[in-house]
């Protein structure tokens, strides 16, 4: 490990702190999100935020826009305690968060979405001072946007809509704006607002307004950033200062713990397909992007958030299990547990065999195990021996299979839904961004799962946002607004060229 | 911006298309409504199911459902045709504690996070139990008060017209244009974002519950003051009757999205659909089913239209 | 690095919550697994208060009787509890008037002749496949919310029973016959009920079918991506409600002596009250049969009590109204995801 230099957080560049954290540590039941966080947040810089997935920046954004109350440790704020810091304290402390996870009512017009983050806007004529606020706003942080502040939400693009909850963070009615968290706030950004929306970030902390930049671009940071804050499995584990601040330096700070195999790499190489894919498809408006993969082939999907990866991973599953040219044995891991993968009312082994009882039962019979009577019902010693052998591969100690599954940490809930891919009968295995969230140990062994699994000749489609995964994958589709524009061979796939084609506007 | 021929421009005219769609038949099978007296006739009972249908709309605005409206109407107008008359005070209290109750379940709804079309089904059974209970059969009489209103003459254009007309720029005002009916809506449109900076998903529920109790008060005197006697069963119908109006103004089940005025045209197009298949002597037979008819057709028009919007 | 991480950190932060142990006996009485005990013990608790009040007799009588009658609320209780459980905002309003349809169309067709009762009971199949697809066409096709479609599609099933209704012939006499019966004290009936309630728990809980359902009851988007075709199997939830509830307007023919129009008017709020007061979830993915028989006894027996005390049809409204709702209140709903 290389040389990390920690930036004290004193008042040495002759900043006063508004917000400090003292030991905050946060704990959801049994899952330690944040421990022993002690930061000051001072008045005027901006601080961008690294670190993978998992690794806690969105709970402590989270508690420090008053979202969770911390477990442990307390908040001062301007030098004074607040024992209960929650969502209004936060306001009235200047606190403004713009979150990933759009904010706005779809159903309103953006100058209404303002009066739901200013309370004070109402009595005669609000609607005029909320319009002229937002569109002051836009044409500051975005000079050129075109929009009037009549327009319904829901008529705006994603772009836009990212444009008017960014201004809206910013906008003053009452209290003054002293500190502003974005998260992610370029993913759904075109490289020329991108732009323009760094450039305001620059100036608005020369200006007095604290700015803290959640990335995963670790360019961004290096192109603002006063400080950076570097956390990993809930912990501050170094803090940067603008000179020490390069690329190497904060990919060490995050840890090299994935441990990419060089030597998997090699062998990786192109494969010779002899008779031509196996699987084809060509999805999108106009059908326009093709994708197509071989059989034991792991496919990647990257490029920045958001940019059509999980669609287009939808519609080869639709592809795949309709009754048309495109059919397949198709199983699907979901990445986003609670929406799509978790059944909360059954047991671990009941989530697990889900998959298994359309297909792999009725082969498990074939395979010459004791056939049922009757079609249709379940075989639960077939059933039982699954789940006892996926319970070894997948690794789950310690619980009953019989137990609900939500007894399970979120690592291990994400282990299940693997294995009920992995236990069906599917050829095809999709992944959407399935390790999000998961802890290191776990991400080890899925991607073991995942090679040994390719090997026997399961084809897989994996859409990352860590893009070190994808050193295990043959190709990778880069994605930018709904279109692939490039196609990359694992010995191509660089950071660099990654980052170059997640930018691209045009299609290849 | 150019004037185009939107599919979203031509769903927010669906509630006019269809009011000129229904109006012009019955116009041509007898010119006489085009009268004041004519006009009256039609539209006589266009109040109370005005009233009740914004009362849907309250609820609807938050992603929840109200299938006891019909009932509770009708409770109301037995209220008023037993309590207020002999009792008045108990009458009024009575009144009241219907809409603190209306608003209650709203909280309740809330805090405990069950479906709403459970418990206000189970609602519909309480105020329907308690019309039979007030009311075993139908009778009672409107207090003086309230027939003197109802059967007020305005100049040139017929009563009911007038007072929809009313009732629709009020609601309008009050839901779409005051900064407390953005933030509403915005409980409908997207609750998580609104909790998270700190409104309370309980209190708009509530106030909602409890303003949706409060129309369907106005809904039940109104009738009242039509009818001049009430029964249990008066109001049934305005269950159904109340979910087509406020779809055919452009609402939708979820996400906030409704249109006062939509409503209010859309209630005075399906009193005049009413009147209008009287007018075509159809059979007793199908007049029961006519009302789901008209529900399907409705949302079907929806449908198409929303299909021609994702192409 | 994306906020659903903290969604599912706090949707994992309420599961655990939700499984912490919570000390006193209340806690440890709320953990009890068997959402069908409560309906049972409310069942037994009325029977003992009409023993105490009524005498033992009475008590016996009551019992005997909740097993001719009470039956049928358990029958269209079992149809509603599939399509509650397909998942959340699944209703079949269509009860009421698919028995009336059902129960007429079954009279022309068996003329009042034994010979003909297969043929009847043909009638009431193919009546109640129908009117399961119809339901399911509108809330598929139409995009209508199942609660509207159910609603506008029993309008329109009413205005067809209420155009053949008229001249209805009597029911053959073996199916008066079998109404009356009784193996060893039990009542035929109660029998077919009970033969009815085997053949749905083997399939709600042995087959794969049930798996399915109870999957895209919990969360259709999982199931779909899980390779369960959400569509067929919630389609095959509404049939067999609407079968069910053709079914039953036969067997309440046969003990009424005769179908009528208004046969199946109260059933409507019934099935879904002893489907909620059960325990089954009403957000979907979790059927108890067993529950459903307790309360349907429940019911039952809370209705002779409200009889006997003179209590007119109002005030028994205002009961079972309050019940659905305290029973849904009590239960309470998911957690937001």
């Amino acid at each position: 490990m290389g040389e990390i230099k920690n930036t004290p957080e004193t008042e040495e560049t002759g900043r006063e702190a508004l917000i400090r954290f003292h030991g905050i540590g946060k704990t959801f039941g049994r899952v330690r999100a944040l421990t022993d966080i002690n930061f000051s947040f001072l008045r005027g810089e901006c601080v961008g935020i690294a670190g993978h997935n998992g690794a806690g920046k969105s709970t402590l954004m989270a508690v420090l826009a008053g979202v969770f109350e911390p477990t442990q440790g307390h908040i001062e704020v301007d030098g004074e305690s607040l024992p209960g810091y929650d969502a209004n304290a936060a306001r009235h402390a200047g606190v403004r968060c713009v979150f990933q996870e759009l904010s706005l009512c779809a159903n309103l017009s953006i100058a209404e979405n303002m009066c739901i983050v200013h309370p004070q806007l109402r009595g005669r004529g609000w609607r005029r001072r909320a319009t002229a606020l937002m569109r002051e706003k836009l044409e500051e942080i975005f000079p050129g946007n075109g929009l009037s502040g009549n327009e319904l939400v829901s008529d705006l693009t994603l772009t836009q809509r990212q444009m008017v909850e960014i201004a809206r963070g910013f906008t003053i009615t009452d209290t003054p704006v002293r500190l502003v968290i974005l998260d992610e706030p370029t993913s759904s950004l075109d490289a020329h607002t991108a732009e323009q929306l760094l450039a305001f970030v620059r100036k608005a902390a020369q200006g007095g307004i604290t700015c803290l930049l959640i990335t995963h671009m670790l360019g961004e940071i290096q192109r603002v950033a006063d400080r950076v804050m570097v956390m990993r499995d809930g912990s501050i584990v170094s803090v940067l200062a603008r000179d020490n601040l390069s690329r190497k330096a904060i990919i060490l700070a995050m840890g090299q713990h994935l441990e990419v195999d060089k030597a998997s790499a090699d062998q990786r190489a192109r494969l010779q397909r002899a008779d031509g894919p196996e699987y084809q498809w060509a999805l999108g408006a106009g059908r326009r992007t093709k994708i197509d993969a071989s059989r034991g082939e792991v496919i990647g999907f990257a490029g920045l958030a958001g940019q059509g990866q999980t669609e287009a991973l939808l519609a080869i599953y639709e592809a795949a299990t309709s009754r048309g040219a495109g059919r397949a044995k198709v199983a699907f891991v979901a990445g986003d547990r609670g929406r799509d993968g978790v059944f909360p009312v059954w047991s671990i082994a009941q989530n697990l065999d889900l998959r298994w009882l359309s297909g792999g039962m009725a082969e498990a019979g074939r395979a010459g195990a004791k056939r049922l009577p009757i079609r249709g019902l379940v075989d639960f010693a077939a059933a039982r021996a699954v789940v006892e052998a996926w319970r070894v591969k997948i690794g789950i100690r310690g619980a009953s299979m019989n137990a609900g599954i939500l007894s399970l940490s979120g690592g291990n809930q994400q282990k299940v839904l693997f294995a009920r891919a992995l236990a069906s009968d599917a050829d095809l295995i999709l992944m959407d961004d399935p390790t999000r969230g998961v802890d290191v140990g776990t991400k080890r062994d899925i991607y073991q799962l995942v090679r040994d699994e390719a090997a026997k000749g399961r084809t897989f489609i994996w859409y990352t946002t860590e893009n070190e995964e994808l050193t295990y994958c043959d190709r990778t589709y880069v994605f930018r607004s709904a279109s692939v524009t490039r196609l990359l061979h694992a010995d191509e796939c660089t950071e660099e060229a990654l980052l170059a084609a997640s930018f691209e506007e045009h299609a290849a | 911006m150019t004037f185009a021929i939107t599919q979203a421009r031509l769903r927010a005219l669906l509630p006019a298309i269809s009011l000129v769609a229904v109006l012009v038949p019955i116009l041509c099978l007898q010119p006489a409504t085009m009268s004041y007296f004519g006009s009256s006739l039609l539209l006589n009972l266009a109040v109370p199911i005005v009233l009740a249908t914004l009362a849907q709309l309250a609820i609807i605005t938050v992603n929840d459902l109200d299938l006891s409206i019909g009932p509770f109407v009708s409770l109301v107008a037995c209220i008023g045709a037993t309590l207020l008359v002999k009792q008045p005070w108990l009458g009024v209290l009575a009144l009241v504690g219907c809409v603190l109750a209306y608003a209650a379940v709203g909280a309740l709804i809330e805090l405990r996070q069950i479906p709403s079309i459970v418990v206000t089904l189970g609602l519909a059974f309480v105020w329907s139990g308690l019309a039979i209970v007030l009311l075993p059969s139908p009778g009672g009489t409107s207090p003086e008060w309230l027939g003197t209103a109802m059967n007020y003459q305005t100049p040139w254009i017929a009563a009911p017209i007038v007072w929809s007309a009313l009732i629709a720029v009020l609601g309008h005002l009050l839901l779409m244009r005051t900064s407390a009916g953005v933030r509403i809506r915005g409980a409908g449109g997207n609750p998580r974002a609104m909790r998270r900076f700190g409104w309370s998903l309980v209190r708009s529920k509530a106030t909602l519950y409890g303003i949706a109790g409060l129309f369907g008060v106005l809904s039940g005197l109104s009738l009242l003051g039509l009818t001049t006697s009430a029964d249990a069963n008066l109001a049934l119908r305005y269950t159904l009757l109340s979910i087509a109006a406020v779809i055919l103004g452009g609402g939708e089940f979820a996400g906030g999205r409704v249109s006062v005025i939509g409503a209010v045209l859309g209630a005075i197009t399906l009193t005049l659909a009413a009147s209008f298949l009287a007018f075509l002597n159809i059979s007793s037979d199908w007049q029961v089913g006519m009302q789901g008819a008209i529900l399907i057709v409705v949302l079907s028009l929806r449908v198409m239209l929303q299909r021609g919007d994702h192409q | 690095m994306s906020p659903q991480t903290s969604s599912e950190v706090r949707s994992d932060k309420e599961a655990t919550v939700a499984l912490a142990p919570r000390s006193g006996w209340l806690a440890r009485l709320k953990s009890v697994q068997a959402p069908w005990a409560w309906s049972f013990a409310g069942a037994v608790l009325v029977w003992l208060a009409i023993a105490l009040i009524f005498g033992f007799s009475i008590a016996t009588n009551v019992a005997q009787t909740a097993l001719v009658y009470g039956v049928f609320m358990v029958l269209v209780g079992l149809g509603q509890m599939l399509v509650i459980t397909s998942g959340v905002g699944n209703i079949d309003l269509s009860v009421p008037s698919t028995i009336a349809l059902a129960g007429v169309v079954s009279m022309h067709v068996m003329n009042g002749l034994n010979g003909q009762i297969v043929l009847g009971f043909a009638a009431v199949l193919g009546v109640g496949i129908a009117v399961g697809l119809a339901n399911y066409a509108l809330i598929r096709l139409l995009r209508i919310p199942p609660i509207i479609a159910t609603l506008s599609s029993s309008f329109i099933i009413q205005s067809l029973a209420i155009t053949q209704g008229r001249q209805l012939p009597p029911p053959p006499a073996a199916l008066g016959a079998f109404a009356a019966g009784r193996l060893a004290q039990i009542p035929y009936i109660a029998l077919a009920a009970f033969v009815l309630s085997l053949a749905l728990a083997l399939l709600l809980h042995r087959s794969i079918y049930g798996r399915r359902l109870s999957a895209i009851g919990q969360n259709s988007r999982a199931a779909w991506l899980a390779g369960v075709d959400v569509h067929w199997t919630r389609c095959i939830a509404y049939v067999l409600s609407s079968v069910i509830a053709a079914v039953t307007a036969l067997l309440l023919a046969a003990v009424s002596g005769g179908a009528s129009l208004d046969m199946g008017v109260e059933y409507m709020l019934i099935s879904i009250a002893v489907v909620v007061i059960g325990g089954t979830l009403v957000t979907g993915g979790k059927p108890t049969i067993v529950g459903v028989w307790g309360a349907s006894m429940f019911l039952f027996l809370t209705n002779a009590v409200l009889n006997a005390v003179g209590a007119d049809s109002g005030v028994r409204s205002v009961v079972y109204g309050l019940l659905i709702i305290v029973v849904t209140v009590a239960a309470g709903g998911k957690a937001l995801r």
